[in-house]
């Protein structure tokens, strides 16, 4: 279970929970924005992602959104979930509406990311 | 006049801010795109009521001895089935039989209508109808700046209006009745654009508040909610209905966007109507076809195929709230396919399976032969 605090974020409004197996989903910021998700296409296990290259893609009813890799990696499991009840994104993502887990290639690039406080600000600046 | 850089608010805009309306710019007109969130505002209209500010509708009032004459010259549907009380749903043609708009011309007196108009072309109609009634015994008046209009929609509607307008549940679908609210002249109509039962309330900007809670309190044992053009979209869509400007236009004919119904060859003549006339003894080329996906969101513009070869592209798409699945309508060359033909929508580069599907989408209780009247 991930709390928002543990998680670090991208401008494009992706989590990653950092480990050897990281979690990557989109912010609750994000679901909101979106509206109701209707549809999810997830990466394969196994394919290669670039760090903020387009790798999944969220739909909802309004429009279509692209997520893109937090971090370079492969990914290790997909969430099957989501495919099938896609308001799962809206309803939990932080938890339940988890995307894929990547196995990061260069750790490094975890730390290029905002944390937290440096998130809830960059949305707040967002917005005016 | 608006221009690109200034947005145009209603006198509902606060109230909408206040019910958690995301505002957005629409057409130049800043509206909310969503309350509570699409499928649920969406479920809530074809299960039970909603309510939607379309202030940014325009009224055009046509007035004098000629005012049937100019709009039976001007529409391909006849004039005469809008007695007083009553409207019809038409489509204003130019010379290449295209639409200038699609409207509902309403007959409140013999010599005097009002006639409903998209947003984005209330100038422009108001103008097309000045300068083909200047040798007319008419009155054009755009009036799209001193009113505001709210639409309530959806089966438990009625019901909400035993107290408040009895004289409404006597209007068939596309009645109209004039009427005093809050001190002001009102029109009620039996019209929307969801597909569902319900009355569209056009009134001075001075009272669309008060008509706005007025209706939430009424609406509050039905469980009435707010709704944005999301919502908006989605059910006029399930329905079956043009938009103006993505699926008709000054280019593409009645007969093709499907709606053949709306022409009357026989009233006599109006602008466009020989080219109608050709078009019903030789068919059109392309026709506005509708369509379900297995998978996937289709949106405007996705390219449709049909046995490997492109026959057109669509123009409105989305996720169907009741169908639980992509739709979507495009010209279809050839016209004319039967539905369940299999074709197949290009999304992000991939092919997805589709199939020719019945008009419209979803027959809501709009589409009813009886409608509610009233506490017996």
């Amino acid at each position: 279970m991930s709390k928002p605090e543990e998680l670090k974020y991208t401008k494009t409004h992706e989590y990653l929970h950092p480990g050897a197996e990281a979690i990557v989903g989109i912010s609750d910021h994000a679901q909101h924005e979106m509206g109701d998700v209707v549809f999810v296409e997830l990466p394969k296990v196994g394919q290669k992602l670039e760090k903020e290259k387009p790798c999944a893609v969220v739909e909802s009813v309004k429009s279509a959104f692209d997520i893109y890799a937090p971090v370079s990696g492969e990914v290790t499991a997909v969430n099957a979930a989501v495919t099938g009840e896609p308001a799962l994104l809206n309803q939990s993502p932080l938890e339940n509406g988890w995307m894929f887990k990547i196995k990061p290639s260069n750790p490094a690039e975890a730390e290029t990311l905002m944390d937290w406080t440096a998130y809830q600000d960059f949305v707040k600046q967002a917005a005016h | 006049m608006s221009t690109a850089t200034t947005v145009r608010r209603t006198a509902l805009n606060e109230t909408m801010r206040k019910a958690g309306g995301k505002m957005v710019d629409f057409h130049g007109w800043e509206l909310p795109i969503e309350f509570a969130g699409i499928l649920k505002e969406h479920e809530a209209v074809r299960k039970s009521a909603g309510i939607f500010d379309v202030s940014h509708m325009g009224q055009v009032f046509v007035t004098g001895a000629d005012a049937f004459k100019l709009l039976q010259i001007t529409n391909a549907n006849d004039l005469r089935k809008a007695t007083p009380g009553k409207g019809v749903y038409s489509h204003v043609t130019n010379e290449k039989a295209g639409l200038v708009d699609d409207i509902i011309a309403f007959c409140l007196a013999a010599d005097r209508y009002l006639v409903i108009v998209n947003a984005t072309t209330s100038t422009k109609d108001y103008e097309w109808f000045k300068s083909q009634g200047a040798r007319m015994h008419v009155k054009v008046e755009n009036k799209s700046d001193d009113y505001s209009m709210i639409a309530i929609q959806g089966p438990n509607v009625p019901k909400m209006f035993d107290t408040f307008a009895p004289e409404a549940l006597k209007l068939p679908r596309f009645g109209i009745v004039e009427k005093d609210l809050h001190g002001e002249h009102c029109y009620i109509s039996r019209t929307g654009y969801t597909g569902e039962d319900g009355f569209e309330i056009t009134a001075p900007h001075s009272i669309i508040n008060k008509l706005w809670d007025e209706m939430l309190e009424l609406g509050r044992p039905y469980g009435i909610v707010p709704c944005g053009l999301g919502a908006r979209d989605t059910l006029r869509l399930e329905s079956g209905y043009l938009l103006y400007g993505q699926d008709v236009d000054d280019v593409h004919t009645t007969y093709e966007s499907g709606y053949g119904w709306v022409v009357s060859l026989d009233k006599g003549d109006f602008i466009g109507r020989s080219i109608l006339a050709d078009q019903k003894a030789n068919g059109v080329q392309r026709r506005l076809t509708g369509l379900t996906l297995t998978g996937g969101v289709p949106r405007p513009g996705c390219k449709i195929f049909m046995d490997g070869k492109e026959v057109g592209e669509l123009n409105s798409a989305t996720y169907s709230p009741t169908l639980k699945k992509g739709i979507g309508v495009g010209y279809v060359t050839p016209p004319g396919l039967k539905p369940g033909t299999p074709l197949e929508v290009e999304i992000r580069g991939r092919r997805v399976k589709a199939e020719v599907s019945q008009m419209p989408f979803h027959k809501g209780t709009a589409f009813s032969k009886i409608l509610y009247t009233g506490k017996p």
